[in-house]
């Protein structure tokens, strides 16, 4: 397990909850929404970090959510969250059929010390993420294109249909950049549609390919997404040599 | 701040009183990690008791379930917001480890350890008295390497992070030391019922 952290405040001393204002609403997949809240007390934070959202009923009873930040660290004052719709959830559903524009929302951050990576951290750098996995990934790549840095960058992301990728048009504007970021699709109910792109699950071969994308090795790892990817997408890691020390993961799900 | 357009879920039926603020039930059992699954062989398992840097005793897989044993029934709470109740889990409680090395609670706090570089601490009243043990079955099964096994350490009255997975050290200090999550913004204690999710909480 990686304890190479950077500087461990990343958080602050104490978090407050604050009223957010929903400002725009996008539809990014038929499952998946983006919201962009406008922070009372805009907070920096850093790539990977994530915010507590809190719903309250008339009668007083509270619903906590934790979700990462889309959006890269420089747009502070605005910040965006891409919410998958779970159909038995509570508070997803609440966002995806009732939140609107103009709607006041709790929240508090920035969370999380771990699952972070900055400019100056470095790379290469190897990001897996499995369906709405691939959001604190976002703002990793977000953050390299915004402070046009060049350090070898490959994303392997996994999702059902192509139409179900978030970020699509995004990520392969960022790849079509050619600034050493590269993209990998596995698509696990349809067939490939990029040349180099697969239709299976993950697996040790295909990490192994994407690997030698950025010449072999990484020196910074993170893997999110529902359980049962990260499980086989780190166990598939290991099997290629990687050292368990460099990965981080996030995961939800049972 | 009610907010607008929102009920929320039924409120929990038979579960009342014992969802701590903030928490939601669950009836599955989410897996949370930092880092990817060790699979430990039990042959190269070892757990180590230690006072400061100086180790005091040491079993091997064996050993260590020859141990008296006992069983906890208890609701747990992770501080990703869910809770789970009823849980049954069967192992070493920590004042049979106590006892089988021939110690007393030898300082106020500890540090438990992990085969894959995880620590956090734990006050030494929340471990002895019957609330905590190292355990090695979950449900009558032994503990799945996702949720933590061959070993985990199981304090179910505070946040789950608390209950470190893949034990390998129990190391007492005579500070208290912040582990892990502790460094990295989460709560010293982590009592799920003062809502102690984060430092300054």
């Amino acid at each position: 397990m990686a304890t190479d952290d950077p500087p461990f405040a990343m958080q602050p001393p104490r978090l407050l909850w604050q009223t957010a204002t929903i400002e725009a609403i996008a539809l990014q997949t038929p499952g998946v929404k983006s919201f962009f809240f406008d922070l009372a007390q805009p907070f920096a934070f850093h790539a990977g970090q994530h915010v507590d959202v809190r719903l309250t009923a008339p009668d007083g009873y509270q619903a906590q959510r934790s979700y990462s930040i889309a959006s890269a660290p420089a747009t502070t004052g605005v910040i965006e969250l891409a919410i998958e719709r779970l159909d038995d959830g509570e508070v997803s559903p609440f966002f995806h059929d009732v939140a609107a524009v103009g709607d006041n929302i709790e929240l508090r951050g920035p969370i999380g010390g771990h699952f972070v990576w900055s400019v100056p951290q470095g790379g290469p750098l190897l990001l897996c993420g499995g369906g709405s996995g691939v959001v604190p990934l976002m703002s990793m790549l977000r953050e390299r294109a915004a402070q046009r840095a060049t350090l070898p960058t490959v994303l392997l992301y996994s999702a059902r249909t192509w139409e179900e990728l978030i970020f699509r048009d995004e990520l392969l504007a960022l790849h079509a950049r050619n600034d050493g970021f590269e993209l990998a699709l596995a698509l696990t109910r349809e067939s490939a549609r990029r040349e180099r792109d697969y239709a299976r699950r993950v697996d040790a071969a295909m990490l192994e390919d994407v690997l030698a994308r950025i010449d072999g090795t990484a020196r910074h790892v993170f893997v999110c997404g529902a359980n049962p990817f990260v499980e086989a997408a780190t166990a598939a890691l290991l099997q290629t040599g990687l050292g368990a020390a460099l990965i981080r993961t996030e995961r939800y799900g049972q | 701040m009610v907010t607008r357009g929102f009920s929320g879920r039924p409120r929990p039926q038979g579960g009342e009183g014992r969802v701590p603020p903030g928490q939601s039930l669950t009836d599955d059992f989410p897996v949370l990690s930092a880092g990817p699954t060790p699979h430990i062989a039990e042959a190269d398992w070892t757990f180590t008791l230690k006072v400061g840097p100086k180790p005091i005793a040491r079993w091997n897989w064996a050993e260590f379930n020859a141990l008296p044993q006992t069983t906890l029934t208890r609701d747990i709470h992770c501080v990703t917001k869910w809770s789970k109740l009823d849980t049954r889990w069967r192992g070493v409680a920590i004042d049979d480890l106590l006892a089988a090395a021939g110690v007393d609670a030898p300082t106020d706090y500890a540090l438990a350890h992990s085969f894959d570089g995880y620590s956090t601490n734990v006050p030494t009243a929340d471990l002895v008295g019957g609330k905590a043990m190292i355990a090695l079955a979950y449900d009558d099964a032994p503990l799945a390497a996702e949720h933590g096994g061959p070993a985990r350490l199981l304090v179910p009255h505070l946040y789950f992070w608390k209950s470190a997975k893949w034990i390998n050290a129990l190391q007492f200090t005579r500070r208290d030391e912040a582990g892990f999550w502790e460094l990295r913004g989460y709560h010293i204690h982590g009592d799920p019922w003062r809502e102690q999710r984060f430092s300054g909480d």
